[in-house]
């Protein structure tokens, strides 16, 4: 009887992790060297700055509604590092600013996108990625086509998505683990669970006690990592990567982390978040606790991060100032790109705008 | 016509090998209409694949599959189903092209049966053309005849834009016209004059140009000269032809399976409107189904528009005057 029954657990289980929350490194190897972690750190307090200059110019009225990373920043970074930009392809949400970024996604096209300007989604031709997806869970059917066509045209690219705790319930998800699990696709699931989804809180999403479990209904494997520990979401990407590479199909990896910014610029999280849950997490910050790491090993001070800070600072301002010099889209860029062949009464309409905004062809 | 959309497919796979073909039972059983028969068995299962009963991974897998570097062919069931993947459809595979300011095209085709008229069960049979030629980044064709369907195929696979083909589901059997063996292309674009005529210009696209061209015998045994366009491509549409033939004859009847708000037909009245205002004799009149849904198949007789409603209303609009 027992073998003919499938109950669910409710025992509690604890992320995969290899760092306690300050910082200390168990027993065990580090899977990321001292170069590469001090490297991710650095797309880390990266993203910290853009988020932060981000958020003052929207505040200002020169940016758009956009979303922060806040809090994720472990999650994104050491899951971006375990790819390889020329071959590997990401297919992102909208909160994975440093996971594009290293992949070759130049920061004003990004800054250029929430600031409205059509030209912000310009993808350079080698940069491995898709547009970032608003509709959530659209994207996952899209990546695990991707890798189906990759590994079909015997490529060993491998293909990563993102999305969330909230995607998850939607139908794409669920269609495309199934798929993917069919197909023995070369896709990582990437589901980053930082307990909110708007509002919505992540038991409101699923009565399941992880996301990670529910990949073995699909026949796909599943693991659950301590998303604000940077080296332990490395180590479990670079396996996923790996197995995927080596043909053995997809990974559904629940990264445990937690937005402890707003939802984006327009919300208001004092309405629902519990101040004291926040503190919590904000106590397991993912930036602080690399930092600690490296503080231990004698690899990290005051002079350096000040050195870091500012060449993150000079960097986004660099890139602020393109973005902010870029000249605004004329009416071209509504009908630009839309077709390959165009039909003619687009082409119409195409020259009636650029004459009502007097830019006569 | 069904044997033609085949043998497009199979020459086009021969042709080039980054054309796959995926969709439900399209394998083994080559397709509920043996669209893809037999492609399997030529081209292997990696090629043409049977696809788990999901119709938004199915379109939003292609775009993947587009987006590696293949050339896919989506079948859609029955088009009554694309709602489950209409957010694929219109939002994804319609902008991907702009949203990426074109870096990613989409060079894949969405093959879908449609409208009514075979005793189907309910939801299969809606004519939902409309929702389609509403989503500006995708194209729509819709082939009357079997050599339209082999050469529009063609056209459509070689487009490096997403194009919605629609199979008429009344015709895929009863269309039988000559096809030549080898490969040819019929341009996105371009209407068909169905029937020559001088005094009412009828439209119609898919399986309703059969009833135009049935009804266009009778009213000509009545003395009336009705000039059907066959108008093969919803987006982009023929408004030169259109133009062309409404100048010739300044009276028009449109005719489609859809109901009748928001149809296809109001796009084509308001163009013509707008082109050929003073050729009109008399008010356009459309012939459609009733505002109601897709019924069962006891009555789909009464909801689409037959031979003997479209030459009645034909008729009238003859006699009618502005």
């Amino acid at each position: 009887m027992s073998e003919s029954r499938f109950l669910p657990n409710f025992e509690p289980i604890a992320p995969f992790s290899r760092l306690t929350d300050s910082g200390i490194l168990d027993s065990g190897e580090s899977p990321m060297s001292d170069e590469v972690v001090i490297a991710a750190l650095r797309y880390m307090m990266l993203t910290r700055v853009f988020d932060d200059k981000a958020t003052s110019m929207q505040r200002q009225g020169r940016f758009g509604t956009f979303s922060s990373v806040r809090g994720q920043e472990a999650s994104v970074v050491g899951a971006a590092f375990a790819l390889d930009p020329a071959k590997d392809w990401i297919v992102p949400q909208y909160r994975e600013f440093p996971a594009l970024i290293r992949h070759g996604y130049p920061i004003e096209n990004f800054a250029l996108y929430f600031m409205g300007n059509p030209k912000g989604g310009t993808i350079p031709p080698d940069v491995n990625i898709l547009p970032m997806q608003i509709s959530l869970a659209a994207q996952i059917p899209q990546a695990t086509g991707l890798a189906w066509g990759l590994k079909m045209q015997g490529s060993d690219g491998v293909v990563i998505t993102f999305f969330g705790d909230g995607a998850s319930s939607e139908g794409d998800f669920h269609e495309s683990l199934n798929l993917a699990g069919i197909l023995k696709a070369p896709v990582i699931f990437f589901l980053q669970n930082n307990g909110w989804a708007i509002s919505t809180p992540r038991e409101n999403q699923t009565a399941a006690r992880s996301f990670a479990e529910r990949a073995i209904g699909y026949g796909v494997e599943g693991v659950i990592v301590d998303g604000n520990d940077l080296l332990a979401v490395h180590e479990v990407t670079t396996q996923a990567v790996a197995k995927a590479r080596a043909g053995g199909g997809p990974t559904l990896i629940e990264s445990v982390t937690y937005r402890t910014g707003a939802h984006n610029t327009a919300d208001d999280p004092t309405r629902y978040i519990d101040q004291q849950e926040l503190e919590k997490w904000q106590q397991k910050d993912p930036v602080d606790r690399i930092k600690n790491y490296l503080r231990s090993r004698g690899l990290w001070n005051e002079n350096l991060e000040q050195e870091m800070l500012d060449s993150c600072a000079a960097q986004i301002d660099e890139a602020m100032e393109i973005a902010r010099n870029t000249s605004l889209a004329t009416s071209d860029s509504l009908f630009d790109h839309v077709y390959a062949e165009p039909p003619t009464r687009m082409l119409e309409q195409k020259r009636d705008w650029a004459i009502r905004n007097g830019v006569a062809q | 016509m069904i044997e033609a959309i085949r043998e497009c497919l199979g020459q086009e796979m021969e042709a080039d090998s980054r054309v796959v073909v995926i969709g439900e039972d399209v394998g083994v059983l080559g397709g509920v209409f043996r669209a893809t028969d037999g492609l399997q068995a030529r081209f292997g299962k990696d090629r043409v694949v049977d696809m788990p009963l999901a119709e938004g991974v199915i379109v939003g897998s292609g775009i993947g599959l587009a987006i590696s570097g293949l050339r896919p062919v989506i079948e859609l069931q029955f088009l009554g189903f694309g709602h489950q993947a209409f957010h694929q459809i219109g939002q994804q595979v319609a902008r991907l092209r702009y949203r990426s300011q074109g870096r990613h095209s989409l060079p894949l085709v969405i093959r879908s049966p449609f409208g009514g008229g075979v005793r189907t069960p309910e939801l299969h049979s809606d004519a939902f053309e409309a929702f389609y030629t509403h989503t500006p980044g995708l194209k729509v064709v819709a082939p009357a005849t079997a050599y339209d369907a082999k050469g529009l195929l063609a056209a459509a696979m070689e487009s490096d834009d997403p194009v919605l083909y629609l199979e008429p589901l009344k015709g895929y059997r009863l269309t039988k016209d000559e096809v030549p063996d080898e490969r040819y292309t019929v341009p996105l674009g371009k209407l068909r004059v169905a029937r020559d005529g001088t005094d009412i210009t009828l439209i119609a696209w898919s399986a309703a140009v059969n009833i135009a061209l049935r009804a266009a015998e009778e009213l000509s045994e009545q003395g009336i000269s009705v000039e059907v366009l066959d108008l093969r491509s919803l987006n982009p549409l023929d408004i030169d032809g259109i133009s062309e033939s409404v100048t010739k004859t300044g009276r028009v009847a449109i005719l489609h399976e859809a109901p009748l708000t928001g149809g296809f037909g109001g796009e084509i009245v308001a163009t013509i409107q707008q082109e050929c205002f003073y050729s009109l004799e008399a008010p356009i009149i459309r012939i459609s189904a009733p505002d109601t849904p897709y019924p069962l198949g006891g009555v789909e007789d009464l909801y689409i528009p037959d031979v003997d409603r479209v030459v009645a209303e034909v008729a009238a609009l003859a006699k009618a005057s502005a």
